[in-house]
């Protein structure tokens, strides 16, 4: 970078009249002042990029990002729940359309939001590279040479001795190595620098978030998510026109999908019998038979809630649960034309469900003329009996289920071309069953009982054996692995990086005017901490031990030091404050 | 009929672990109201503590401050490095000083103002704090004995949890020989305050509730949410008294004359650039303990619902406060954002940790939505 740079950073060490001794304790960009360019595009485009990658921009985009997602927590999103989004469409007719406008029903996916991230991404990016090179600029080069005042910095000691000026020195260098500091020896004095972890903990760090947007992205351009029913005993194959419905990112290619195959076993739940949270699943689990690739071994395993299968990239979740009564439909002559499993969707938490039969193929009504059947099915597991004025389930559990079924025959329209829902009935071309009272036909069944279509047109039996369902999701999204990756070094870069001090300390020893030895210590970290002192004092009384104190006249008289003028100022006996603490270790460095 | 029998039979063994766990349940409530009654002695205590503190009449801030001490050029440094080589066998010391551009004030001596009954009070008030936090301590965990899980279940066992994670801080801190004991007053305050709001509006019967649902991550994720929002409030706290004390030293430097009653409170407060210091450091431990806390519950997602980011409103408002806590950070390296400005900061991000958890909760509907329902509807979400 140019000039300005050095300019400022000289400042920065003239303030503290230590020189440049305290610049470059950190690789954060200096601001700048925004002194606004006269020359044409390239000198704005430049004095732009500055901006932008300025720690004043950074933090307003920070601040901005954290405003911008405010609105998607309190605005129903469609990305998280449509219905609520269409709830809000209802009751707001004005706003609504002001919002679709803004895309605040897609806030995280919104042209703003993005343009908000991108941007602190960019900054980010044209951040680290710039402090990435100095760095290493850094660690090449040696620390900064002592500054003329040591006593200027936060933390100072000296002390005057017989031992030889070098020979202070040779034991300060070899000191300070042995602690672990870069140390040489310059003129008088030995510079040494510790905590350059703290930077690379922080260059890794906002690395590791670059490669946690990027896994994150990638996650969502490759994801695919599906769901799919499968009743006890039913299998399920990892291809495209297996699932119920099926969603995919951007760059999805079907191809992707991880091949695996799995068969349900049995779905087992037991749910809380008494207390406040009565009806509250226990287990709630299925056991899976699965293999992987096209001809895998089969091995068994068992999904529940927070414990999905994993095969390669793709989860399967279990998301659902249902009961899928067995019924069988026969024709006036008691053939069989129709057993199946039915699954029915849950209305409530008791898993009061409903659906509907559907008979293709197969049966023929009493005049022997082809014709379709259809039941709308409703079931509760736990039947709150006649008295109770309800049809809703009490408890989610198999205790008392009921099955209540209503008839129509006639014409499904099922091979009109268009796709149909299997839980749902298209009535246009269906005809009611009636009963005696020339009301639609209608009838409650415990299970292993049957009841009589009306007219000699057959019977419907509710057999004793009710299956259950369980539904998954299977998800698919690669880049987790980065992600956790990512998210692993951003802490350890975090903790690195703040708890890490990067600090300075120079030994100056030199030979005064009465031929004696002074040692002159001086400290410097980045934030004031109370660890540099702390530390100075115990290199200082290493020192000590190798350079033992000399006696003479009032020591290192220094007639314009600050220190001394002021020490009739401040509060010697101050006994408690926490500044004493701060000098303790100062106190240590004196007992024994 | 079988299946009654069945019932009957759970039932009677439910009512049997029903009777333990009640009796258990009582004592946790037992234990959290003597714990409240503790607190209060402790409040009084450390209120007795400022009182008989302001007696003393210790103004080192104005001294330090006032224009005659400034003539001193250069800011001087606090304390005096070794007298001179008087003596053959004296230790070097160091000589601390403020780096510039900050002032040099020395702090304050704490509530009890160097007086001596001031700082026997302080000091008893320490201990009924330490009474106070075993016992709400033990009523947190007879509570999490009584529903056989952990105590977070629902907002009463949230606030009783934090609030006790919150003194635990405090007296780490105080076991740490930092300088904190004057938060005491504000810290039993606003405990007593979250209690009395559980005991009275959040009181949720204990249940029995044993959700098989459950992941360790879960676990992990709310245990540390708990803890970083107890230090961050310790924090935040720091951040409030940060910024009266820098009014009160700026007014100084200024040649302002501050009341009787502020400068009583604030001659006693650490020095304004101690008090950042404390702020900064608090914020900054815990903010890589967040930023696993945010990881731990993306990873739980990911296991439990099949995403691991998904913009669910107690994810984004997790999010936010990272995101303002990283500001804050970032306001302190940054020119012209320093001090004040940085401390708003941290303020506001502590005021989204709050939302976070009791808006959020309250206002906003999400999968997160424990407010009430317990624990088994968060895991059973999706059904
Ligand atoms: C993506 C958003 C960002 C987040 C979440 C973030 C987070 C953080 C955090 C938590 C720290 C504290 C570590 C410390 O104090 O040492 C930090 C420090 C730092 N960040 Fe960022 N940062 C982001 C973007 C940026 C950008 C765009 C820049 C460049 C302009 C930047 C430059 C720095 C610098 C220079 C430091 C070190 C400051 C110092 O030495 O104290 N960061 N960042």
């Amino acid at each position: 970078m140019s000039d300005t740079t050095t300019d400022t950073t000289a400042k920065a060490g003239d303030e503290q009249g230590i020189g440049a001794a305290g610049s470059q304790l950190s690789t954060a960009p200096r601001e700048e002042q925004p002194n606004l360019p006269s020359l044409g595009v390239i000198g704005w485009a430049r004095w732009f990029w500055r901006q932008l990658t300025s720690m004043r921009v950074a933090l307003l985009l920070l601040l901005l990002l954290s405003l911008a997602a405010i609105p998607g927590s309190l605005i129903p999103q469609t990305g998280i729940d449509e219905t609520r989004v269409a709830d809000f469409r209802e009751q707001h007719e004005v706003l609504a359309p002001v919002y679709d406008k803004l895309g605040l029903f897609n806030v995280y996916s919104s042209v703003w939001f993005s343009a908000i991230y991108i941007l602190l991404f960019v900054s980010l990016i044209g951040c680290i590279v710039p402090r990435t090179w100095q760095f290493v600029g850094q660690l090449r080069g040696r620390p900064p040479r002592a500054p003329r005042r040591l006593d200027r910095l936060p933390a100072h000691t000296t002390w005057r001795t017989a031992t030889e000026p070098e020979e202070v020195r040779e034991a300060a260098l070899a000191l300070l190595k042995k602690r672990r500091f870069r140390a040489v020896l310059a003129g008088d004095a030995v510079a040494a620098e510790k905590g350059y972890l703290r930077e690379v903990g922080n260059l890794a760090f906002h690395i590791a978030l670059i490669v946690m947007l990027i896994a994150f992205a990638w996650g969502q351009l490759f994801k695919s998510e599906g769901n799919k029913l499968i009743v006890e005993g039913d299998g399920f194959s990892n291809t495209l026109p297996q699932y119920d419905d099926f969603k995919s990112g951007n760059l999805f290619d079907v191809g992707d999908l991880e091949p695996f195959s799995f068969t349900v076993k049995d779905f087992r739940g037991t749910y809380e019998r008494s207390g406040p949270n009565k009806g509250t699943p226990r287990t709630y689990e299925a056991e899976l038979t699965y293999s992987e690739g096209a001809y895998g071994e089969e091995k068994k395993t068992t999904v529940k809630v927070n414990k999905p299968l994993e095969i390669g990239d793709a989860k399967v979740y279990l998301v659902s649960h249902g009961y899928a009564p067995v019924v069988t439909v026969r024709d006036g002559n008691g053939e069989v034309v129709y057993r199946n499993a039915v699954p029915l969707l849950p209305l409530d938490g008791n898993v009061t469900s409903s659906g509907v039969i559907k008979v293709l193929d197969g049966y023929r009504n009493p005049e022997g003329e082809k014709e379709q059947l259809g039941f709308n099915a409703f079931f509760v597991p736990t039947f709150g009996g006649s008295a109770s004025g309800t049809m809703l389930s009490q408890f989610p559990a198999l205790d008392y289920p009921v099955l209540a079924l209503s008839a129509y025959h006639g014409d499904l329209k099922a091979d009109s071309g268009i796709p149909q829902s299997v839980y749902q009935m298209d009535k246009t071309k269906m005809e009611e069953f009636k009963d005696a009272d020339g009301e639609l036909f209608k009838q409650m069944l415990t299970p292993g009982e049957t009841m009589t279509l009306p007219d000699g047109a057959g019977s419907v039996t509710f057999e004793k054996d009710v299956k259950e369902w369980a539904g998954f999701q299977i998800v698919q999204e690669p880049g987790g692995g980065w992600a956790l990756g990512g998210a692993v070094v951003a802490i350890g870069g975090l903790a690195g990086s703040l708890f890490i001090q990067r600090r300075r300390v120079w030994v100056r020893a030199v030979k005064g005017a009465d031929g004696v030895t002074v040692v002159e210590m001086g400290g410097l970290g980045r934030s004031e901490s109370a660890k540099v002192p702390e530390e100075l004092g115990d290199l200082a009384e290493i020192l000590y031990d190798r350079a033992p104190g000399a006696p003479g006249p009032d020591g290192p008289h220094d007639p314009d030091d600050p220190t001394e003028a002021s020490a009739a100022a401040a509060d010697p006996p101050a006994s408690d404050s926490a500044t004493e603490s701060d000098v303790e270790p100062a106190e240590g460095a004196e007992k024994q | 009929m079988t299946l009654a029998a069945a019932t009957d039979l759970a039932g009677a063994a439910t009512q049997l672990a029903a009777a333990t766990n009640e009796s258990l349940a009582e004592m946790s409530n037992v234990l959290i109201y003597s714990a409240m009654a503790v607190y209060t002695l402790a409040f009084f205590a450390y209120i007795a503590e400022w009182i008989f503190g302001s007696r003393s009449k210790v103004a080192r801030t104005a001294a330090a401050l006032t224009p005659k001490a400034q003539e001193a050029e250069g800011g001087p440094a606090v304390t005096v490095r070794q007298g001179g080589g008087t003596a053959v066998l004296e230790r070097p010391k160091v000589a601390v000083r403020a780096t510039a551009g900050t002032r040099d004030v020395p702090d304050g001596p704490g509530a009890h103002g160097g007086d001596e009954q001031g700082d026997l009070y302080g000091r008893i008030a320490v201990s009924l704090t330490v009474l106070a936090f075993l016992l709400a301590l033990g009523g947190v965990v007879t509570r999490a004995l009584s529903v056989e899980r952990a105590p977070w279940g629902n907002m009463y066992e949230f606030n009783i949890t934090f609030s006790t994670t919150a003194v635990g801080v405090y007296l780490a801190l105080l076991a740490l020989k930092k300088n904190v004991r004057w938060i005491g007053l504000f810290l039993t305050t606003a405990v007593l305050l979250d209690l009395g709001l559980a005991v009275t509006v959040l009181y949720t019967e204990s249940d029995q509730l044993v959700p098989a649902l459950h992941s360790y991550w879960l676990y992990i994720h709310v245990s540390t949410a708990i803890l970083c929002g107890a230090v961050f409030y310790v924090g935040a706290m720091g951040t409030i008294m940060y910024l009266f004390k820098d009014s009160y030293e700026n007014k100084l430097v200024n040649g302002g004359k501050p009341g009787a009653f502020a400068t009583s409170v604030m001659e006693r407060l650490p020095a304004a650039s101690s008090l950042d210091k404390f702020a900064y450091r608090v914020n900054a431990a815990v903010f890589p303990l967040w930023t696993f806390t945010i990881i731990a519950g993306a990873i739980w997602a990911g296991d439990a619902w099949g995403r691991y980011w998904g913009w669910d409103p107690k994810e984004t408002w997790s999010f936010i406060t990272w995101v303002a806590y990283a500001g804050y950070l970032h306001a302190r390296a940054t020119a012209g954002w320093k001090g004040r400005k940085a401390a708003y900061l941290a303020l506001a991000a502590f005021a989204c940790w709050l939302f976070n958890y009791y808006g959020v909760n309250i206002f906003v509907s999400g999968k997160h939505s424990y407010a009430d329902v317990g624990l088994g509807a968060l895991a059973a979400v999706g059904f």
